[in-house]
């Protein structure tokens, strides 16, 4: 039987994948049958317009957010809220939990449902004081041996007066090079909009996972568009040239796997959203276990610094 | 709520461009390029610091004839095809003709005052000094040769941030600096960071505040977010030295302001007190 045109195009994405240059390392052979399987999973690349779609979802308003899944994925939530300097940054959440009876450590950011908390969560920006939360917990798991789980979700970090006189920049630097230096496993999942220096400040971890809807960017489509073609309204064009969905981030391998999502989006059933959030978080966490924490942290950092694309 | 976000190459100078650029902004003293070059683009009359090219900066560092440059076939190509107004390519392009250069970091070993270490330099002509694939390489590289050699890193920043024409893997350039700088930590050599004017965004939130030594140049922006967008965010009155370096040092987020004809020595000083090798 000849091939469909849906299996031609897929080989042939596949063939393009082989060939880039950043795919050239030596887990090569395990990584294209997770690409693999996860194209056969998602099938085509997303069109524009399915491009935005993803951009509408991933900002939903009524898009489950880190408590959310929280509440649905662990047992015995205890939050932290101090980092131990200055206050506690609601837009941060971090906390121990049990997964499947194991203590891990939980660190995400966090929107607000309603105009209040929206407003006091700063919309999930945080400001210094909440990486220095996320590093706190962190290091609190890697003393304990607690994997880390982080969940992230926001616009960005917050753009204020304060936060600049506090070192954002700085925080969102160290807070990396924290998880750069930890010893214990490591699982990253984008679950709404992964924006820039503030999403990946909790992101560089083992494991990268991606929601089917969320999105993950070095700038907004909105700031993309107001700095590029000088004009904001131009946002959807912006979306379409860096494409933020979660296909091109498998495709140029800055996220491990896409998570799936109920019909329509994690919006229209949270309870089924979180069980399968939970089912890939599993999955990693059971990949890296046993791993000595040296090799964790060594391939960690390798994984980084071989991302990027140059002659 | 309008969406923003911070960590990306921009054109825009921070203060508004002067009529030519040998004039200085603060005072409206004019230069010829000779006078500027010996006074290594300070302005003689207030201090102020024009900007510095790579080259140039690498000159003012280096001892005489010892700069030897690593990676320089290092080029930016266009994973995602980015086309806004203009292709990506073709903003290369011009940058490479503007610029001479390949693209906004070199790097390469070097001697100040006698002591060897790795130079890393940003050049903030090239499309804003922003970081895509190729810094990022070049950071990388620049570690590993400076851990390899048993000398100490030196980076002089000046950068708007990521470039965003290559999208998501230009913000990947953070997390992977951060772990090349880890790497070079781990092996007992010293990262001493320098930021010109302006080092904001991406290259801010990555390699360029880790060093073991900070320092800074005088009125140099070093701030997450530029000021345009702190202020359209949060109607917020920014004070007057909103980001600048000495804000910066008042609260604690680097060593030392260094003015520029001081830099030399002082990196030497350091370079010393790290044990840097003759």
């Amino acid at each position: 039987m000849p091939p469909t045109e849906h299996e031609l195009r897929l080989r042939e994405r596949l063939g393009r994948l082989r060939n880039l240059p950043l795919l050239g390392g030596t887990r090569i052979s395990g990584e294209l049958e997770r690409l693999q399987r996860q194209i056969a999973r998602i099938g085509e690349e997303a069109t524009d317009e399915e491009v935005w779609r993803k951009v509408e979802l991933a900002r939903h308003d009524d898009r489950p957010y880190t408590l959310d899944y929280v509440e649905r994925l662990l047992d015995d939530w205890f939050e932290l809220h101090g980092d131990r300097a200055l206050g506690d940054d609601g837009a941060m959440i971090a906390g121990l939990g049990k997964l499947d009876g194991r203590t891990v450590v939980l660190v995400g950011q966090q929107k607000g449902r309603d105009i209040h908390e929206r407003a006091s969560r700063r919309f999930g920006m945080p400001n210094p004081e909440g990486y220095r939360k996320a590093w706190h917990a962190m290091e609190l798991a890697d003393r304990h041996g607690f994997p880390v789980i982080t969940l992230v979700d926001t616009p960005g970090a917050y753009p204020g007066v304060v936060a600049e006189q506090h070192g954002q920049g700085a925080a969102i630097a160290r807070s990396q090079s924290i998880m750069a230096r930890l010893k214990v496993p490591t699982v990253a999942c984008v679950i709404g909009e992964g924006g820039s220096g503030g999403a990946i400040a909790i992101a560089l971890a083992d494991r990268v996972l991606m929601q089917e809807n969320a999105i993950y960017s070095v700038i907004s489509p909105e700031g993309c568009a107001a700095i590029l073609w000088r004009d904001a309204g131009q946002a959807k064009k912006a979306a379409a040239a860096f494409r933020p969905d979660a296909i091109h981030c498998l495709e140029l391998r800055v996220i491990d796997e896409i998570v799936p999502e109920p019909v329509g989006g994690a919006h229209i059933d949270p309870d089924m959203a979180a069980r399968l959030l939970g089912q890939a978080l599993r999955e990693s966490l059971a990949d890296l276990d046993g791993v000595p924490g040296d090799d964790l942290r060594r391939r960690r950092r390798a994984r980084f610094r071989s991302l990027g694309v140059f002659a | 709520m309008a969406k923003i976000d911070v960590s990306v190459e921009t054109d825009d100078q921070p203060s508004p461009p002067p009529s030519h650029p040998n004039t200085c902004p603060s005072c409206h003293s004019h230069y010829r390029d000779d006078e500027l070059e010996r006074s290594l683009w300070v302005c003689e009359q207030c201090g102020h610091h024009f900007p510095m090219r790579a080259r140039a900066r690498i000159a003012s560092l280096a001892d005489d004839g010892s700069f030897a440059e690593e990676a320089t076939e290092l080029h930016s190509e266009d994973p995602l095809g980015f086309f806004d107004l203009r292709p990506y390519t073709e903003r290369l392009a011009e940058a490479e003709m503007k610029t001479g250069l390949a693209d906004a970091m070199v790097i390469g070993r070097a001697a100040i005052e006698g002591r060897q270490c790795e130079l890393a330099v940003m050049d903030f002509a090239f499309m804003g000094g922003s970081m895509g694939s190729v810094v990022g390489e070049k950071l990388s590289r620049a570690c590993d040769s400076a851990a390899e050699a048993e000398m100490p890193l030196v980076t002089v920043t000046s950068s708007g941030g990521a470039r965003m024409q290559e999208g998501i893997l230009a913000l990947m350039q953070l997390p992977k600096t951060v772990a090349a700088v880890e790497d070079l930590h781990d092996s007992g050599q010293a990262l001493l960071c320098v930021m010109a004017h302006p080092t904001t965004g991406g290259v801010l939130a990555s390699f360029a505040t880790l060093g073991d030594v900070v320092l800074a140049e005088p009125n140099a922006l070093m701030s997450f977010a530029g000021p345009r967008v702190v202020q359209e965010i949060t109607r917020e009155k920014l004070p007057d030295d909103f980001g600048r370096a000495e804000q910066n040092l008042r609260y604690g987020q680097i060593d030392a302001i260094v003015p520029r004809p001081e830099l030399k020595p002082t990196l030497s000083r350091l370079l010393r007190l790290f044990d840097a090798p003759d």
